[in-house]
């Protein structure tokens, strides 16, 4: 049977699961990086709304608003690829790699388990900190911003964006730390690999591609279908043989 | 160590051979890793698979332990082909520990068996992960993190790790490399009580002392399998067996005293260790070494013989030649050929 065809044991992708999240809280620089990175880029757009003058003209409330919005799209973009990179060359570079892949464990499981824990954690912030960002502008941003901010399209863009926009950086982040030697190398590019996709969201953002539902579900549904292909397709790029020898000819 | 916890694969004790080789090879590219490498294992075996850096020992449990897949060759691992199709199947009835333990070290010793207990879906995981540790006496720092272990500790741990799914084969690759002699001893200890129990061991060491007090058989690998068999048998295959005599003068006529004993097929002169303790030609005495047909006719009759003609004799012993002896021998003989 095809390894992609073999069905999914959710026991392993579980342990997988709880492993990473354990170690997540007990490693400094990811720890740091998921509570620091967020609340900079929830309140950097906080401040910018609130110096936004009552009468101020609904064009530049619609450009701010925009590029707030954009900014919070950073946090799903940029949190889970830092940790998403450590995946595969994090593990091999500690040399845990090797006793895990001599488990029954499939690359699939294995690729699933490490994605769904830098999914969730990312998920929960980035909920938590639009929904501070949200609390704070309802509570004391002028009337006419609140009224632009809290629009459904915005809000179902957002928060339909948020988990699929963390889908693409966690499947490059994983994809580049199957081919990476160097934690630091597989960071760095990551990162820069998240941020295509915010350029849609920047686009929707800035009204360029109207907000309607059907091109929130469209646009949604494409980032979908690419999460998944990106899945099957990080899966069969792990190969046991090139990750244990590093692709040298040892 | 107690395995009352161990499951319905180890009660049903599986039949056949547990590892069959034949004809295997792993090249990367250009090199040659190993080649043409043929052997067995039976159940309940303890093997070793000794050789020197470099001579693809690593490579070669790497490759039965499904993660790298041969280049040409066949073999069957716990009762199964090695295909790629059979990979899940093989590491759920295998386990390895690699050089190095390869632990989580900001997770506490509990929290990694218990992860890898998930990775093998075992059930009652509480009771497995105590046995385990109890098994390798580190009960008492389950809630340590791994990274407050010593390194001779951690290679327990990693220990405990590959007993937790009651493997029918346990691959361990240098268990005691870079451990002091201390935590050595620990480890040959834990796999001597492993070995009493029955569990088939497929050990890589290049630590002769260790191959020899703790294989039934073992394996020299330099590239290719240069010898297999158990060690006293290497020891007759590569070595003559020889009686060493010292007398405290130097026999009038050697040849007289020791033609014609009963077991005894020729004698030389001992040229080595002049200085020693009744080594030839010292000061304190003169040595013959015999080579035999049959010890026990040879040592008695040499001894009246030499006493016969009246010398004085100071030791009479046996030649005794360790597994290290064997392993140098082969390994001499693979760089003498390799340099000519």
């Amino acid at each position: 049977m095809n390894a992609l065809q073999s069905p999914l044991s959710w026991t392993r992708i579980r342990a997988l699961i709880r492993k990473e999240v354990n170690d997540y809280r007990r490693n400094r620089f990811i720890a740091v990086t998921m509570a620091v990175l967020p609340v900079v880029f929830m309140i950097s757009p906080v401040i910018t709304i609130f110096k936004l003058p009552a009468d101020a003209p609904a064009s530049r409330i619609d450009t701010v608003v925009g590029l707030s919005l954009l900014y919070l799209m950073l946090i799903p973009a940029l949190v889970p690829a830092v940790v998403a990179s450590y995946a595969v060359v994090g593990e091999r570079e500690q040399g845990t790699l090797e006793p895990v892949l001599t488990t029954p464990v499939r690359p699939t499981e294995f690729l699933l388990g490490k994605a769904l824990a830098a999914l969730l954690p990312t998920l929960l912030i980035s909920y938590l900190m639009y929904g501070v960002f949200l609390a704070a502008v309802g509570a004391f941003a002028h009337e006419n911003v609140v009224h632009d901010i809290f629009q459904a399209p915005r809000i179902l863009a957002q928060l339909l964006f948020t988990p699929l926009l963390a889908g693409w950086s966690i499947w490059v982040g994983i994809a580049i730390s199957t081919r990476s030697s160097d934690v630091r190398v597989a960071q760095q590019l990551s990162s820069f690999a998240s941020l295509p996709p915010l350029a849609v969201a920047a686009l929707v953002g800035f009204d360029v591609i109207k907000p309607t539902l059907t091109v929130a579900l469209g646009l949604g549904l494409a980032l979908l279908v690419i999460d998944v292909l990106a899945w099957r397709v990080v899966s069969t790029l792990f190969h046991r043989e090139r990750l244990l020898t590093g692709g040298v000819k040892a | 160590m107690k395995r009352d916890g161990a499951t319905t694969r180890t009660a049903a004790a599986p039949t056949g051979p547990a590892i069959v080789v034949d004809g295997l090879t792993k090249r990367f590219g250009e090199r040659t890793a190993f080649a043409d490498v043929s052997f067995d294992v039976a159940y309940g075996e303890v093997f070793g698979f000794l050789g020197p850096n470099g001579a693809g020992k690593t490579t070669t449990v790497r490759t039965l332990g499904t993660l790298l897949a041969p280049t040409s060759g066949n073999a069957t691992v716990a009762g199964l082909p090695l295909t790629e199709a059979n990979g899940v199947e093989i590491r759920r009835r295998i386990a390895v520990m690699p050089e190095s333990p390869g632990l989580y070290l900001r997770l506490s010793v509990a929290e990694n068996l218990e992860f890898f207990a998930g990775l093998y879906e075992l059930d009652d995981r509480r009771g497995r992960i105590e046995r385990a540790l109890r098994a390798v006496n580190l009960l008492d720092r389950a809630g340590d993190p791994c990274r407050a272990l010593s390194k001779g500790l951690r290679q327990r741990v990693g220990l405990a790790r590959a007993l937790l799914s009651d493997p029918q084969i346990l691959f361990l690759d240098e268990p005691t490399s870079g451990l002091d002699p201390l935590a050595a001893r620990d480890v040959h200890g834990l796999i001597d009580g492993l070995r009493r129990q029955g569990v088939t061991i497929f050990l890589t060491t290049h630590r002769l002392a260790e191959a020899e007090a703790l294989c039934d058989r073992v394996g020299i690998m330099n590239t290719t399998l240069r010898t297999i068999g158990r060690p006293d048998e290497l020891r007759e295959q590569l070595f003559a067996k020889t009686l060493q005599i010292t007398t405290r003068t130097p026999l009038d006529d050697p040849d007289a005293v020791f033609a014609g004993l009963p077991g005894v097929e020729g004698w030389h002169a001992r040229t080595a260790d002049p200085g020693g303790p009744g080594g030839a030609g010292g000061a304190g005495g003169a040595g013959y070494v015999l080579t035999l047909s049959d010890a026990e006719l040879a040592a008695p009759a040499a001894a009246r013989a030499v006493v016969g003609a009246g010398a004085d004799l100071l030791a009479l012993s046996p030649s005794h030649h360790s597994l290290e002896d064997v392993y140098l021998q082969l390994i001499d003989e693979d760089v003498e050929a390799r340099t000519r």
